[in-house]
């Protein structure tokens, strides 16, 4: 299926109506409209407190809509024909700290009516196996995050919803975690991953949600997203270049950087296949070729443009530029 | 492919909720402290300080002007029906009003609610089961005690070369269901605190300063205000007391505090009875209703 086609109701997994909520006068999620497909790994983007979490909430029945409506695994939010088909790590994992990860699950494990070798493969998805006895107060933040996952594993759900899972872990924790993911999704499960950590939600994700504000600012694939790439040209004499690429792509794909005087660059927006042409046509017009660029917009870019967020958090820019 | 579990129904979905809960009720180190303490407390106060004063021919607060016959006699097992509810209304209530508490309250605390309850059975079959799991932990403490009861009976009566008479059935019967209405009663009080205060710690707090503070103001004022005083027989402290009171024979100028014979029978067990169904179904529509942050 291409993931920018309408999908069907069969293809749904979740699909929000307007859904909104609103604590105090202030909308916490606005009118949102999000549907994730089956099989698919949807990244649902926003800044902190941008109303992700309220809707993941929503959409496993913990808060109520204060309007609009959802539906996931087509069945209401919260009822047991939803809830015992999916699995979810909320906001940081909830465990009784007197308990062992094991003892925790398989206190999960008899809510859902499954045998104890549920929790043993669990356990080992998530490379917790040798730790798996020790009480759940004495685990890093790092492992008790693994233990979500864990839970959220249990049963083999069709949906996995799981919030922020790399928060607290290692590289090599969270690279391990991305992999479980896109294995997951591979063994056919629904991933629903709401994440700060763009270059995260750029690798693994088949589409996305961004969120700003309570309201969904765009959604699709990433690719569509980025939109298409920028050819970036320094060639002279620069009007005789700028005639040619207005000529073969339009004016408005066209404009000139002169953050160099020395060198003015000719900027235009074509798809990548294109550069051949253009780089020929330029020379067969007599221009000197001087340099040629491709420049893509990262999600990282996409995403402070649509949040309207000057000042992207460090962890952004970090994971922007890996 | 995913291979998810076959949906259960309610009644299902209660019995693992149910299945769950005991199994992680049982591992909580909490749960076996509240339980130690109440059964030390039984003891100490039902039979050892009383066997000690018997022994060494001193008193104490709880025997004064008691012959040394009647002290023997209370502590042997004929007494049994008379001693097991009578620390109840007051001290073994405040203790599973304390165990209530910290099962509801917790769970607001560590997260725990949110996470069971998108396990697969309803939020009513989970609450439900919940609530059935702390019923069947009081239950449990409650066998345990007519045990130790019994057993500290039998010890004294053999030390003290004394013939073993039992109580009626029906005696005992009545003695048992007293205990086992108020100790539930006000564990289900403490999960509805724990429930409404979302908190294990101010809910605690609120119910001990109800249970062993405010009713007893309100009992002191109430020998002045008449309105105050009819207030009073509509409160769970008064009712249980009355329950034990009535139920166990007590006679209330020697019975331990909380023990009481304010209102009649009938209408102690049906007070009772109204908190017993009214404060779990309560903290269900609570549990049910509210958002889950």
């Amino acid at each position: 299926m291409d993931l920018t086609d309408e999908p069907d109701d069969t293809e749904v997994v979740v699909r929000t109506d307007a859904l909104t909520k609103t604590y105090a006068g202030r909308r916490a999620v606005d009118a949102v409209d999000l549907t994730v497909r089956r099989g698919e790994i949807y990244g649902f983007l926003g800044p902190n407190g941008a109303g992700k979490t309220t809707t993941l909430r929503m959409l496993l029945g913990l808060v109520r809509p204060t309007g609009g409506s959802a539906r996931v695994l087509g069945g209401h939010p919260g009822t047991p024909e939803v809830t015992h088909r999916l699995g979810a790590l909320i906001e940081g994992p909830g465990f009784y700290p007197y308990l062992s990860g094991r003892a925790n699950l398989e206190t999960l494990a008899r809510y859902r009516g499954l045998p104890h070798s549920a929790v043993t493969d669990a356990l080992a998805r998530v490379d917790l196996t040798d730790r798996a006895g020790d009480k759940f107060r004495s685990y890093s933040l790092g492992m008790k995050q693994r233990l979500g996952v864990a839970a959220a594993l249990l049963g083999d759900p069709e949906l996995i919803v799981l919030d922020e899972p790399t928060n607290g872990l290692d590289p090599a924790g969270m690279a391990d975690m991305r992999a479980l993911v896109v294995a997951l999704a591979r063994d056919g499960h629904t991933i629903l991953l709401s994440s700060h950590l763009l270059a995260e939600v750029e690798e693994i994700c088949d589409r996305v949600g961004i969120i700003a504000g309570g309201r969904l600012r765009a959604e699709s694939t990433v690719a569509e997203l980025r939109g298409t790439s920028r050819l970036r040209i320094v060639a002279t004499p620069t009007e005789r270049a700028v005639a040619t690429a207005q000529r073969l792509a339009g004016p408005a794909a066209v404009d000139v950087d002169l953050g160099d005087p020395a060198a003015p660059a000719v900027r235009i927006d074509v798809p990548a296949e294109r550069t051949p042409e253009l780089v020929a046509a330029l020379v067969a017009d007599g221009a000197a070729i001087h340099d040629v660029r491709r420049t893509e917009r990262t999600l990282a870019e996409v995403f402070f443009e649509m949040t309207g967020s000057a000042e992207p958090e460090p962890t952004d820019l970090l994971e922007a530029a890996r | 492919m995913s291979t998810t579990t076959a949906l259960p129904s309610a009644r299902y979905g209660v019995a693992r909720a149910w299945r769950a809960e005991t199994f992680r009720l049982r591992r909580w180190t909490a749960v076996w402290v509240l339980a130690a303490a109440w059964l030390l407390l039984d003891a100490l106060f039902t039979f050892v300080f009383n066997w000690v004063s018997y022994a060494s021919g001193s008193t104490n607060f709880s025997n004064q002007g008691e012959s040394k016959a009647d002290l023997l006699a209370s502590i042997l097992p004929g007494a049994l029906a008379e001693n097991l509810p009578q620390g109840m209304p007051l001290f073994g209530g405040a203790l599973m009003m304390v165990l209530g508490a910290i099962i509801a309250g917790n769970g607001y605390g560590w997260g725990t609610w949110k996470t069971v309850f998108t396990q697969g059975p309803s939020r009513t079959s989970t609450v439900l089961g919940s609530i059935l799991a702390t019923m069947t932990a009081v239950l449990a403490l409650l066998v345990v005690t007519i045990a130790l009861d019994v057993a500290f009976s039998l010890v004294i009566a053999g030390a003290e070369s004394q013939s073993v008479h039992w109580p009626t059935a029906a005696a005992m019967g009545k003695s048992i269901l007293a205990a086992l209405m108020v100790m539930e009663m006000w564990a289900l009080a403490g999960y509805l605190l724990g429930t409404v205060a979302r908190n294990p710690a101010v809910s605690i707090g609120l119910g001990l300063v109800w249970n062993m503070v405010i009713e007893n103001l309100l009992r002191g004022v109430g020998n002045s205000l008449h309105a105050v005083a009819v207030l009073t027989h509509f409160l769970p402290g008064t009712s249980a007391g009355s329950l034990v009171g009535r139920l166990a024979g007590i006679d209330p100028v020697n019975a331990t505090p909380g023990v009481f014979d304010t209102l009649g029978t009938a209408r102690a067990v049906v007070t009772v009875a109204i908190y017993l169904a009214a404060f779990p179904v309560l903290a269900g529509w609570v549990l049910r209703r509210r958002d889950v942050a």
